[in-house]
């Protein structure tokens, strides 16, 4: 099957996108350089253009993956204590995010 | 290639099976074995700064209880033995950093299954070691901590992203650790600091507790001064695991019992490709004098061909980053790890704390990979890479048809300079050139000790196909009883001056 040629050349504008996608934050001063490098790691794997891989099926996964099946039995679930010890901000029942939808008793940073 | 020396063995520290002996007799406790280790990590880290923290207290409580089973007869030839443990596997309570700023205060809720397996068995963790940031890089340089150096010549790598747990074995402060091999991140560091070390086959080891970089290619594996050392730590690690379903159901075979026995009739290939171009000399020679040391050793050298191997690094750099984007998406500033202190709305806290808590190579993989994951993309780039990574797995296949294993270079290079490939991420990724393709394919890999060139250790690679384990370590110890190269040790020398 034909498949489409890889990338013109990434952009800042694309990298910035990216960024966006990815949900990092990438100050205006590192978008230079990540261009840069990503146009140059870009261009190098375009070389795989040049494969012929009509009728080759996709290798997801380095051992053929089937299911597993167990039996349903109930075991032991972390704690809740546990699971929150990590987190930045709880009630100690819940992780705590900005709010979201209308209202004003949802924290925030300054 | 210079010319072997006899072995010196005052200058050199004991291997995992000689501590075990001293032990296991009686003339040496955990507790005393612990104590060494953390004296020798006191000399000679600052300058190696192999680890990343180290708790005094925890390692003796592990070692105490190790000697309360020796005691008590435990046969096991792991107890009271330490071990460094790279620092993106988890044990509970302990830190795990992933040399990220992102991880920096987190405390895992679990033990990794292959940890696990080791406290079982006695060993005694001595301390968390360095790596490239989440296991990304190939130089330990990408951490928070900063980099690791090279025991043979500190302004040196140590390679990466094991380079903290390869350099904790070659400088003696661990006679064995633990890895993580993504690309190559066991096989490089080992063959930099001139340790053996061991790409297990894909799901021989569980992955339970190993932080996730790229699932499908993530292994655990040993690190240790001789191939039976290494042999000793995949017999304890190795097996199936309910809490990872990936790992193989298949049983594990026994390592240990013939592993000094010699393989008649073994069949070594060779990939012309692997010699031509951007190649040193020096590494060259080593590996072709280990390639006619077999010869001599009554195998058969069979030439082979890899005729896809080329694009394995550009295989790999889609779908590695596509994978890492993915599983490095969980680190949100909600659930654990790094919260940006300022925010607005929900995104804002996303974008932040991602900002902050990650690094500039973790940053470019991840966009890499959302970007070959992205519309309009990902037929040209992720399911293209997907496709390529099946015809790099058939070349293996079809060679194995003709051989046993294969030997190789594991690096282009000895260990280069702390600061020469940082600014420049493709040259870095295609330093990588040698080891990537195991993972490609799922197969099993070692680095062992083949050479020096100018003071720098250079590494052999032995590959074989899939759960070929007992083969590979036979081989790869037939190799290793004509040579002395293993036993050489860096000079390294400690904060007072004295030589260890």
């Amino acid at each position: 099957m034909a498949e489409p040629a890889a990338n013109p050349q990434i952009t800042r504008e694309d990298v910035a996108r990216v960024a966006r996608l990815s949900r990092l934050a990438v100050k205006p001063g590192e978008l230079k350089a990540f261009t840069n490098q990503l146009r140059a790691i870009l261009g190098y794997v375009n070389l795989l253009d040049e494969v012929d891989t009509a009728d080759v099926e996709p290798m997801a996964h380095a051992i053929e993956v089937r299911d597993v099946l167990r039996e349903d039995v109930p075991t032991p679930m972390l704690p809740r204590e546990a699971a929150l010890a990590n987190a930045p901000a709880t009630d100690g029942e819940f992780f705590l995010v900005p709010q979201i939808l209308g209202g004003s008793d949802t924290p925030s940073g300054k | 290639m210079t010319t072997p020396l006899p072995p010196d063995p005052a200058s050199s520290y004991p291997t995992a099976a000689e501590l075990s002996s001293e032990i296991r007799s009686g003339r040496l406790t955990a507790v005393a074995a612990a104590q060494a280790s953390a004296e020798r990590i006191a000399a000679l880290d600052g300058t190696v700064r192999a680890f990343l923290h180290t708790d005094a207290e925890r390692s003796a409580a592990w070692a105490a209880d190790a000697d309360r089973r020796i005691a008590e007869g435990s046969q096991s030839d792991l107890a009271g033995i330490p071990v460094a443990i790279k620092d993106n596997l988890c044990i509970e309570g302990e830190p795990c950093t992933c040399a990220s700023r992102m991880l920096e205060n987190f405390r895992p809720p679990y033990t990794a299954t292959a940890v696990r397996r080791l406290l079982d068995a006695g060993a005694v963790p001595i301390g968390r070691t360095n790596l490239d940031e989440f296991a990304m890089g190939s130089s330990t340089e990408n951490s928070v901590a900063g980099p690791t150096r090279n025991p043979w010549d500190p302004v040196r790598a140590p390679g990466g992203s094991s380079g903290g747990s390869a350099a904790a074995v070659a400088a003696g402060m661990a006679p064995i650790a633990l890895g993580s091999d993504t690309g190559g991140s066991i096989r490089q560091p080992a063959a930099f600091c001139g340790v053996v070390g061991l790409k297990p086959t894909y799901g021989r080891v569980s992955r339970y507790g190993l932080v996730a970089f790229a699932s499908s290619l993530d292994q655990i594996g040993p690190f240790a001064r001789t191939v039976r050392g290494a042999a000793t730590v995949l017999q304890t690690i190795a097996g199936h695991d309910p809490l990872d379903s990936t790992s193989l159901s298949d049983p594990v075979p026994d390592y240990l019992t013939d592993l000094d026995e010699p393989l008649a009739g073994l069949r070594v290939g060779v990939v012309a490709d692997h010699f031509d171009v951007g190649l040193d000399k020096e590494v060259a020679d080593a590996v072709q004098g280990a390639i006619e040391t077999y010869r001599s050793l009554g195998a058969e050298v069979v030439n082979v061909t890899l005729p896809h191997s080329k694009y394995s690094v550009a295989t790999y750099y889609l779908i590695a980053p596509s994978e890492a984007s993915s599983n490095l998406a969980r680190y949100d500033g909600v659930h654990y790890g790094h919260r940006a202190k300022k925010f607005g709305s929900l995104e804002e806290l996303y974008e932040r704390s991602r900002g902050e808590g990650f690094g500039n190579e973790v940053k470019r993989r991840i966009m890499l990979g959302t970007y070959a994951l992205s519309s309009g993309y990902y037929d040209a780039f992720y399911l293209k890479a997907m496709k390529v990574r099946r015809l790099i797995q058939q070349d293996y296949d079809a060679a194995f048809e003709q051989c046993d294993v294969i030997a190789s270079p594991v690096t282009p290079t000895t260990a280069f300079a702390i600061g020469e490939l940082a600014d420049d991420p493709l040259a870095m990724y295609l330093s990588d050139v040698y080891t990537i393709s195991a993972n490609l394919a799922g197969i099993p890999a070692l680095s062992l000790p083949c050479g020096f060139s100018k003071g720098l250790p250079i590494g052999l690679q032995l590959l074989g196909p899939a759960l070929s384990e007992p083969k590979l370590l036979r081989a790869a110890r037939m190799y290793e009883f004509t040579t002395d190269w293993h036993t050489r040790v860096p000079p390294l020398q400690d904060q007072t001056g004295v030589t260890p």
